[in-house]
């Protein structure tokens, strides 16, 4: 029985890496594992809601949700009843930066869940009807978020801080652009982003390389060599120190905040990670949950974290405070920003944080779908399996002067770019 | 429209799934400690990670009358601090050792769980058996606490009018059994919970035979054993494990409606929830039946309420039903869809009606029979691949007075439900006077 203990070996994870090379071209990595009769495969190709043309807002969307709505000679019932019949998890989403997919198989089922797969990416019918039922679960779904205070208060930090910029607009569309999307949008962006040179893939589970060879070939060998996708240029966080409040009835005030991250390529970034973790990225530990939550009972949830826009480094945080309290709830946050910016962190601090990420390091690894997905995003992030060891080395190797460079660039003069939904006492529109 | 069934310390957290799973693949092991207390060890040798968990068998519904919300609270000032470990210690502990922890609480039980590298399983076992006994606790960091719940409340609640429909048509669900009060509790009782209800409380439940020690990783029952006996073994037994006693619901009557409408609601959506037994409370077999009905009528896109009312009479967007069969005493079985444009609630509900008429009306046909359990005896194999989830339900099993015997032997016999079996139970239980029936709205011209 051969463990996919990624995680087991302290000297390499890497080296339970294989990469496996289909003759179509694609290069997939794969961890070998019988434990559990399982196989997950996860893919990502990029073009997502940045892909969508103007006035088409929710295109990438409405695609990953129409994928699974027949195939071949399958229509939408008929394919959802064979996906049932053998037990599969298959499923797509779309972000701002790409379009990915997740499927799941017990391995004795192997042979004909491939095989629906497969029609579902080179096949997939958009059937009138089909297309329409999933306008309207979006639809419906954009409509129970009209005041949602989480989704308003996103849309309005989205507004502001990429104004201009594809970043800004919806990932899943505008009620009136959904409307406007037709089955020849959907096949359009499906051949311009399924693309050989476009797609990061992972298996996890019971099948060797060379049979994992030829069902790559079986997926893959009929999509287009190049992907043709519209670039999406670099950007940044605008309008730090600006606040921009959307009135809703409500007790409570749902806060966003931001300001410019440090991109994963940037020789502090590892840095930043650990500054990051001592502002907001400690669930127990951080100096926003210390003083925002558990000295003051501020807030429920207080948080930052490195955000990971292909084009746009962030730091990005929020908070939800009764509107009384807003106010004061802000000040303590700015305040937090600032001092880790002039002081920095302290020794104890940083080696509390080293070892916090380090540590955990590993439990990333301990589920098939979570491995899959996590070399999926080594892959997008451009690193080899290598990275697998070398992530906690880099983290290991930030120094205290690191930590308070990083500190001083990530968070400067502790301003932010804040969205506020509800009746936040203490915070005014302005900027 | 999912219902809270359990909820966390902290956001960012899956609430645990209302279903049980199967696993009888893997050898599990049960031990009782001389104190009481269960322990139960799942081996998974794959990665050298542990999962380490405490739950306590008492939970919401056992919150003493006017204190609702108190079981939750507790939940939260666990976190405080004893005298060996003062506030912030064991987190921080945790987190330098690269751990992750949260904890939950739900109806019949209240869980602290770790996730950790698995040659600190010893030390997580000191801390919370340390916690279990010596909790320390002053109005200073009691006070802030009780904010942050009442935050919690308003972010889940207050803010949400759904969450507010949900409620009330739990509360009109249960008349007098507590599953009808709030989990986080009623505001106004949270404003009120004291340091010393909290206490109370604490020294009432937190008690060794009134907890279960769930191990799962890569870990040797043997040496868990000899640990636990170290740690939370030294532990002196209190008494007799404290015992649950819940008013019983009376027999329901008359069918009911809440409706709310509020004018932050765009899209309207409509539910209906049935008291049903669990299977806890259940006759043999029935919870089973239960459990495929529920799959059969509103498990995912081939299901009779999906096929029927969103894609052959489009009256709805979505449609579904799930069975809540962990519970101590009767729970419930929810339907729920969402309209499509311009359908209004009073004609999807009378389709809705329409389709558990037939249902219990006429059995499943053998392939839509076959297909719910092929999928629900698959998402137990599933499970194999999460410690997580593993630990989740044998602890949600034991708390809610099942045995790890009950887990294994569940997908036999959910395998045994036949399609007379489904009819039956879909003819008992989804009888319209057992339930409620949830509108959401927005603010029309005519109700304003």
């Amino acid at each position: 029985m051969t463990a996919h203990n990624v995680v087991a070996a302290p000297k390499s994870r890497a080296e339970h890496v294989q990469k496996v090379s289909a003759s179509c071209g694609v290069e997939a990595w794969l961890v070998e594992s019988y434990a559990v009769p399982l196989i997950s495969l996860e893919f990502s190709v990029r073009g997502g809601a940045s892909q969508d043309p103007a006035g088409k807002e929710g295109l990438a969307n409405l695609l990953a949700g129409t994928l699974d709505e027949g195939a071949g000679d399958l229509d939408s019932r008929a394919f959802h009843r064979a996906i049932e019949d053998l037990a599969i998890h298959l499923g797509f989403n779309a972000d701002a930066d790409s379009l990915s997919g997740h499927f799941q198989t017990l391995s004795r089922n192997a042979p004909q869940a491939f095989q629906l797969f497969a029609q579902a990416l080179n096949a997939p019918r958009f059937d009138e009807d089909a297309v329409e039922r999933v306008r309207g679960q979006i639809a419906a779904g954009l409509k129970r978020e009209a005041f949602d205070p989480e989704t308003m208060a996103g849309k309005a930090f989205r507004k502001a801080a990429f104004a201009g910029h594809a970043y800004a607009r919806p990932t899943r569309g505008e009620l009136s652009t959904v409307e406007s999307l037709s089955r020849r949008d959907l096949g359009a962006l499906r051949a311009r982003v399924f693309a050989r040179d476009n797609i990061k893939i992972a298996v996890v589970g019971a099948i060797d390389a060379v049979t994992l060879a030829s069902r790559l070939d079986a997926l893959l060998s009929g999509w287009a060599d190049k992907a043709d996708l519209v670039a999406t240029p670099d950007t940044e966080i605008a309008s730090v120190g600006a606040r921009k409040v959307v009135d809703l009835d409500v007790p409570q005030a749902t806060l966003r905040f931001g300001r410019p991250g440090l991109a994963k390529a940037d020789p502090d970034y590892f840095a930043a990670v650990t500054v990051n973790h001592i502002l907001g990225g400690g669930a127990f530990t951080s100096r926003l949950f210390n003083e925002v939550r558990e000295k003051r009972g501020l807030a429920y949830s207080v948080y930052s974290q490195l955000h990971e826009y292909d084009h746009c480094p962030a730091l990005l945080g929020a908070a939800a405070t009764k509107n009384e309290r807003a106010g004061e709830t802000l000040d303590v946050i700015e305040a937090q920003c600032r001092e880790l910016s002039e002081a920095g962190p302290s020794a104890e601090e940083l080696d509390k944080a080293k070892k916090f990420l380090i540590g955990s390091y590993a439990l990333r690894f301990d589920t098939s779908t979570k491995i899959a997905s996590q070399l999926v995003r080594i892959q997008l992030d451009g690193y080899d399996p290598s990275y697998l060891d070398e992530r906690n080395r880099r983290i290991e190797a930030v120094t205290l002067e690191d930590a308070k460079r990083a500190a001083k660039r990530l968070l400067g003069d502790g301003r932010l770019l804040v969205a506020a939904v509800g009746r936040p006492e203490g915070i005014a529109s302005r900027g | 429209m999912e219902s809270i069934a359990a909820i966390s310390l902290t956001p960012n957290v899956a609430a645990p799934a209302p279903a049980p799973a199967a696993h009888a693949a893997t050898a599990v092991s049960h031990f009782t400690l001389e104190n009481g207390m269960e322990v139960v060890v799942i081996p998974d040798n794959r990665t050298p990670v542990v999962t380490h968990m405490v739950w306590y068998k008492n939970g919401a519904a056992d919150d003493p009358l006017g204190k609702s919300g108190i079981a939750h609270f507790l939940e939260h000032l666990m976190f405080k601090g004893t005298k060996a470990n003062p506030q912030g210690a064991f987190s921080n502990h945790v987190a330098e050792l690269g751990g992750q922890e949260n904890a939950f609480t739900s109806y019949d039980y209240t869980a602290y769980f770790q996730r950790i590298g698995k040659e600190h399983l010893a030390t997580l076992m000191r801390f919370e058996a340390d916690r279990m006994n010596n909790l320390v606790l002053t109005d200073e960091v009691v006070l802030p606490e009780r904010d942050v719940v009442l935050e919690e409340r308003r972010m889940r609640t207050d803010n949400d009018p759904s969450a507010q429909l949900d409620e009330a048509v739990q509360a009109a669900l249960f008349s007098h059994h507590p599953y009808g009060t709030p989990i986080i509790g009623w505001k106004h009782e949270i404003e009120t919970l004291s340091r010393e209800d909290a206490l109370d409380y604490y020294t009432r439940f937190y008690t060794p035979e009134n907890a279960i020690l769930i191990v799962a990783g890569d870990v040797e029952p043997r040496e868990v054993l000899a640990l636990a006996n170290e740690t939370y073994g030294a532990i002196p037994a209190r008494a007799e494990p404290p015992a649950r006693r819940r008013p019983k619901e009376p027999p329901p009557r008359a069918e009911r409606r809440v409706t709310l409408s509020d004018e932050k609601v765009e899209q309207p959506a409509h539910e209906r929830l049935f008291t049903v037994p669990s299977y806890a409370t259940a006759e043999p077999g029935e919870a089973e039946a239960l459990e495929v009905l529920a799959h059969v009528l509103g498990g995912g896109p081939t299901s009779v309420l999906y096929e029927t009312l969103v894609e052959e009479e489009k009256l709805a967007v979505s449609a579904g039903a799930y069975y809540l069969g962990s519970a101590l005493d009767d729970s419930r079985l929810y339907v729920f869809s969402t309209p499509a444009e311009g359908v209004e609630l009073e004609t999807l509900d009378a389709a809705v009606d329409r389709v558990l008429a037939r249902v219990a009306a006429s059995e499943p046909g053998a392939e839509a029979l076959q297909r719910a359990k092929t999928r629900l005896i698959a998402d137990a194999v599933y499970a194999q691949d999460s410690q997580v989830a593993l630990a989740r339900w044998y602890g949600e099993a034991l708390a809610t007075g099942l045995s790890v015997k009950d887990v294994a032997s569940w997908s036999d016999r959910i395998d045994a439900v036949t399609a007379q079996d489904v009819r039956k139970a879909a003819r008992k239980w989804l009888d319209k006077k057992r339930s409620v029936t949830g509108f959401l709205l927005p603010v029309t011209n005519a109700a304003a």
